[in-house]
């Protein structure tokens, strides 16, 4: 077996220095669009909100210019037009499909116009900060890569590698919901602002030298657990930012429906995110997806403990950990199955399911005593 | 009171689903309104909202004045009437715990509970851990402990309350299970539904006027349909027009077609439900018939798969030791490799055992490596390895210059360089005098050998660079006929004297291989041979790892299929309207709420509006008409929210269809726009078996029916 080459992981560590330079950058950028944004006024939510709307007779016709500078709001916006197959041009009017939600006059009110708020200088630093995300996530990659070089290995086997990993799938994750033309843009920040967190403490607190594996994780089924781990937890990440946001958005919409008025920040910020309905959709998707997969990462892990230590569930910290985190999930989806705890309460339980998650990450590695400690298992 | 019996003989139809009987979303305020927490407070008694006698207890009849059951009627007088009363009472009453044992709510309360009652147990040390962590916690905590061990904190997932949780979440679960699988059979049966009076109420909605034939666009949606694998009903148009439609005419040919698909994801949530009892059963089997023993073996000895071999056995209750597999098996070598140089300097890099073993009547041994991650199987049994180190090699000659002992010492390492302590018992012994007594010798060995202040003798390193054993001498009785079982790697030195040097302190040599040393006083020798390399195995026979392991792959497909599948319900109807065009209405509604249905929708639309070419809203009636095209008709009336936020429940998110209250038969409903003249009612040629509110499908099957009725009942 080959040693580390611990130049190569240098170079990756310095790759990684630059990729949260570029994140800081970006991060600059995507409060610069906030900021610009705050300069418009749009108050659309309470429009719709308002006891006289006539519940939105034209949401069928996309196009006011707040609508265009949300970008495509895939199916968050009341009217969805659906494009699809050779219309033949005869056709004069493209049927519209019309959508409703269960909330109850939530219907109608639209997704926010994002951070720039259709603010131009707002709009060109959100694409800066989109572009610079672009390029640190690739520097970030290339630091994750060339650390998996050095070491030979998956780049997963301690809390360095997991951290710089982890993050990099969750800005990854961003970018591809961004490229899939999801309402998505004002994630930014918050994702930056936490991915420099994770990456700083990698470099610092978490920081391990390359090593090799020690024979208790070299296995398949390792590489296939870890591997699902961190995608399911970054997934579960964003989704927890989306819950978050929710909460937040669902406050301020009620607020409004019960005739209040919101504070001046508050409105700044919320009016501009996704409307509630979409955002709870959006958090719910992103975990009713990654469920199964957190599923079939826990039996993963069972499947490798018991060729590491004769049994495939021995209620070691870590995996009372997983476990719980999967109970906390299963409440939420129940929940939301569940007259009375759908919508805050269901968002509860998934916040609880994620905080859940990352003990198991950092708090059981570094507080408890668990078998599952990355270094020297012997 | 009759309300409260109504609303146990509904739920009961409907048992352990809480919310809907097939999945799509139900209403608020539908038969079991009163036992959700959201309206009302949620658990009233059976007795039920307002009456006072809800709460009267478990129907013991201890008191009041005769007739004040909670379920139904009066009591008889009489002896007879006492126990008609009670046994009903107990029935009822055992009918109100059960559902709200199987409640959604309930399961939900529990995964919770189950949750939290996890925790403890990975923050104490538990007894199945780490036993060095427990006793030092023991040793710290001394009330706390007491406290813990009264409440069963160091072995949480054994304890009483924690089975309590799990027992009851799983009675819950094969209480919604049963029923469920019912209600799915039922559904595979049944048609789907018929088409609800709006459409446009549906989740999804779209609607155009067109040109073409009613009956074309039908058999056209009905094809598409078809071609999408939907299973799909006709209705209306076979029998010349029913009592559908909003915006149609007397006489004209309003026909409809109800599709349904997707219901592999209700298959799927069954599937998946029924997997986690698999586990449960397969987990708790496991525990009891498995079995797990503990073997060191120095490298040239063997093992026997008996009973009597294992340093240390355990197994579940109902494990039978006769069926203990029929093997043995020798070490024949022990390979470490450990990193030499970089950052992790000393981390192991290889484990790797080398056996020869026999089965039962075999000749010929079989060669195989055992690694960490690769356990032998022989048979049903499966050998892990689990810890290695050394075994010093002593000779140990008596006072009068007899072999005492020889051998070789297994030392357990204490830490990564490969540290190891050790004792060594000497009872065959002899003293200068020839007297019987006892030796027992205490000792670090030292792989690569390193002396410190702080530390004194220790490794440095896990591979023998520089071996060095390192020991102290006691003489006396060591305990070993007190009949209490010994620690093999502890010395008792209560009854036992030190050797002391000069200074009266405790003598202690290090020896590399081959050095002896010689006892004061003729006492005898010790001399250090060299080492041996040791393997400690684990040797276990699982039991019903084969189901665990079904069903978890069944979870998670199950899951998969529950979460990625939509089930959803689309309809068709066209209605020719006043101006003698055919107006073409689709509405889709999903259980949960899916980009895909509206999309799906959107994509049948265009397929079908190639068709059936949409007109643009303010197109001339057409000329052959029904010429009474009076007046403006509503084309394209989208959500329509008036009087829907009455009656919805505040907390409502994601359910569609929660405040869509079909403003036709909603008490007060809002007006909301249609076609002055209903034709459902102005029809007086209205076919027989059709209802007048088509929600109500009467002839669809059991499972469906309640659904409906629900919806019918949110309508109303
Ligand atoms: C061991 C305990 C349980 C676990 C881990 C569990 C887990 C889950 C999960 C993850 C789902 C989501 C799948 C989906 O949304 O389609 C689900 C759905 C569901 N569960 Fe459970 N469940 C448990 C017990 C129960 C019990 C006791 C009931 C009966 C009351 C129940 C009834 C349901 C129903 C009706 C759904 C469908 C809800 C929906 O699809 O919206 N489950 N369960």
């Amino acid at each position: 077996m080959l040693d580390a080459d611990p130049g190569l992981a240098d170079y990756g560590k310095l790759l990684v220095y630059s990729a949260m330079a570029v994140y800081v950058l970006a991060f600059l950028a995507y409060i610069a669009e906030w900021a610009f944004g705050s300069r418009s006024r749009v108050a659309r939510t309470a429009a719709a909100l308002a006891p006289t709307a006539t519940g939105g007779a034209g949401s069928g016709d996309s196009g006011t210019s707040a609508d265009t500078a949300s970008g495509k709001a895939g199916g968050a916006v009341p009217a969805v037009t659906v494009r699809r197959g050779g219309a033949t041009s005869s056709v004069l009017e493209r049927p519209t499909v019309v959508t409703r939600s269960g909330a109850v006059g939530r219907d109608d009110v639209p997704d926010g116009p994002g951070a720039a708020a259709g603010d131009e200088r707002g709009d060109l630093y959100g694409r800066i900060a989109v572009s610079l995300t672009v390029l640190a996530f690739l520097l970030h990659l290339g630091g994750v890569v060339l650390r998996a070089v050095a070491v030979q290995r998956a780049p997963w086997a301690n809390m360095y590698e997991f951290s710089t990993t982890f993050s990099m799938v969750a800005v990854a994750g961003f970018l591809g919901f961004m490229l899939a033309g999801r309402n998505v843009r004002w994630l930014g920040l918050p994702l930056v602002t936490t991915v420099l967190l994770d990456l700083g403490l990698a470099v610092t607190v978490l920081y391990t030298e390359s090593d090799q594996l020690p024979p208790a994780l070299q296995s398949v089924w390792m590489w296939i657990h870890v591997s699902l781990a961190i995608v399911c937890g970054a997934m579960f990440y964003l989704g927890a930012v989306a819950t978050v946001a929710f909460l937040f958005r669902d406050r301020y919409e009620a607020k409004l429906l019960a005739g209040g008025t919101p504070g001046r920040v508050a409105e700044s910020v919320l009016e501009r995110l996704p409307s509630s309905v979409s955002l709870d959709r959006f958090a719910y998707r992103i975990n009713a997806v990654v469920f199964p997969l957190w599923t079939f990462t826990i039996i993963a892990g069972a499947i490798w403990a018991e060729n590491a230590w004769g049994r495939y569930w021995g209620w070691d910290p870590k995996e009372v950990w997983s476990f719980i985190t999967w109970l906390g999930y299963a409440a939420y989806l129940h929940a939301r199955a569940t007259a009375g705890w759908r919508g805050r309460k269901a968002a509860y339980l998934a916040i609880f399911a994620f905080l859940c998650f990352l003990f198991n990450y950092y708090g059981v590695n570094m507080f408890v005593d668990s078998l599952h400690s990355y270094a020297g298992v012997d | 009171m009759a309300e409260h019996r109504d609303t146990g003989t509904t739920i009961e139809r409907t048992p352990g689903i809480g919310e809907d009987a097939d999945g799509f979303p139900a209403p608020t305020g539908g038969p079991e309104g009163h036992l959700r927490p959201g309206d009302g407070g949620g658990s009233d008694g059976p007795g039920g909202s307002g009456d006072g006698s809800g709460g009267s207890g478990d129907g013991s009849g201890d008191d009041g004045p005769a007739g004040s059951g909670s379920f139904g009627g009066a009591r008889e007088p009489g002896a007879r009437g006492a126990l008609t009363w009670l046994g009903r009472e107990v029935l009822g009453w055992g009918r109100w715990y059960w559902r709200q044992l199987t409640s959604m709510r309930t399961a939900l309360i529990l995964l919770f509970l189950l949750a939290l009652a996890s925790i403890p147990g990975s923050l104490i040390p538990q007894e199945t851990g780490n036993p060095a962590v427990l006793a030092d916690f023991h040793a710290r905590h001394g009330t706390l402990a007491a406290v813990y061990e009264r409440l069963q904190l160091f072995n949480v997932y054994s304890s009483v309350w924690f089975s309590a949780i799990y027992i009851l979440l799983f009675v819950s679960l094969i209480g919604c299970i049963v029923p469920r699988t019912w209600q799915f059979i039922g559904q595979l049966r049944s048609r789907p539904p018929r088409a609800p009076r709006r459409l446009d109420r549906m989740p999804a909605s779209v609607r155009w006027r067109t040109d073409a034939e009613p009956a074309a666009v039908l058999e056209a949606a009905h094809g598409e349909l078809r071609r999408r694998r939907f299973r799909t009903v006709r209705e209306g148009d076979a029998d010349g027009g029913g009592p559908v439609g909003a915006t149609g005419t007397a006489g004209a040919h309003p026909g409809a077609v109800a599709a349904e698909k997707g219901y592999l994801r209700e298959a799927g949530n069954l599937l998946f439900h029924v997997a986690l009892v698999v586990m449960l059963i397969a987990f708790a089997a496991g525990q009891l018939y498995r079995s797990e023993g503990g073997k060191l073996i120095v490298v040239g000895s063997g093992f026997t798969n008996t009973l009597t071999q294992y340093d240390d056995f355990g197994s579940g209750a109902l494990f039978d030791i006769g069926e203990l597999e029929r093997f043995r098996f020798d070490l024949d070598g022990f390979h470490a490799s450990f990193a030499r140089e970089g950052p992790d300097l000393g981390t192991p890099r290889e484990f790797r055992a080398d056996v020869t073993y026999w089965r039962d009547g075999d000749t010929e041994g079989t060669e195989a490596a055992i690694e960490v991650n690769h356990p032998l199987t022989v048979g049903d049994a499966k050998v892990y390895l689990i810890s290695h180190g050394f075994a010093p090699v002593v000779t140990v000659t008596d006072g009068q210059g007899e072999t005492a002992f020889t051998g070789p010492v297994p030392f357990l390492p204490q830490d990564m360089a490969g540290t190891a302590t050790g004792v060594i018992k000497v009872t065959d012994y002899l003293d200068e005098n020839g007297e019987p007594d006892q030796l027992g010798f205490q000792g670090i060995f030292s792989p690569t050998y390193r002396i410190t202040a702080d530390r004194g003798p220790h490794s440095s390193f896990p591979d023998p660079d520089h071996p060095v054993l390192t020991l102290t001498a006691y003489r006396g009785n060591l305990g070993l006929n007190a009949g209490i079982p010994q620690n093999v790697y502890q010395l008792d030195t209560s009854r036992m004297e030190q050797f002391l040097d000069a200074s009266g302190e405790p003598r202690r040599i290090s020896m590399e291989p081959g050095d002896t040393w010689e006892l004061p006083d003729g006492k005898g020798s010790l001399t250090f041979e060299g080492f041996e390399r040791w393997a400690g195995f684990q040797i276990s026979t699982p039991a019903a790892n084969g189901w665990a392991l079904a069903g978890a792959v069944g979870a998670v497909l199950g899951l998969a299929a529950s979460l990625l599948i939509q089930r959803r319900r689309v309809w068709v109807r066209t209605t020719v309207g006043p101006d003698g065009r055919t107006l073409v209405e689709m509405g889709s509604l999903g259980r949960t709420e899916s980009s895909r249905i509206p999309e799906e929708l959107g994509e049948l639309a265009a397929v079908l509006s190639r068709r059936a070419p949409a007109l643009p809203d303010d197109a001339e009636p057409a000329p052959t008409g029904g010429g009474d095209a009076a007046g403006p008709v509503p084309a394209t009336v989208t959500g329509t929210t008036v009087g829907d936020a009455a009656d919805g429940d505040g907390s409502a998110v994601s359910r569609p269809a929660t405040a869509t209250g079909d403003a036709d038969t909603a008490a007060g409903g809002a007006p909301a726009p249609r076609a002055p003249s209903d034709p459902t009612h102005d029809d007086p040629a209205g076919p027989p078996g059709h209802p007048a509110d088509p929600v109500g499908d009467t002839d669809s099957g059991g499972a469906d029916s309640t659904r409906d009725r629900k919806e019918k009942s949110r309508d109303a």
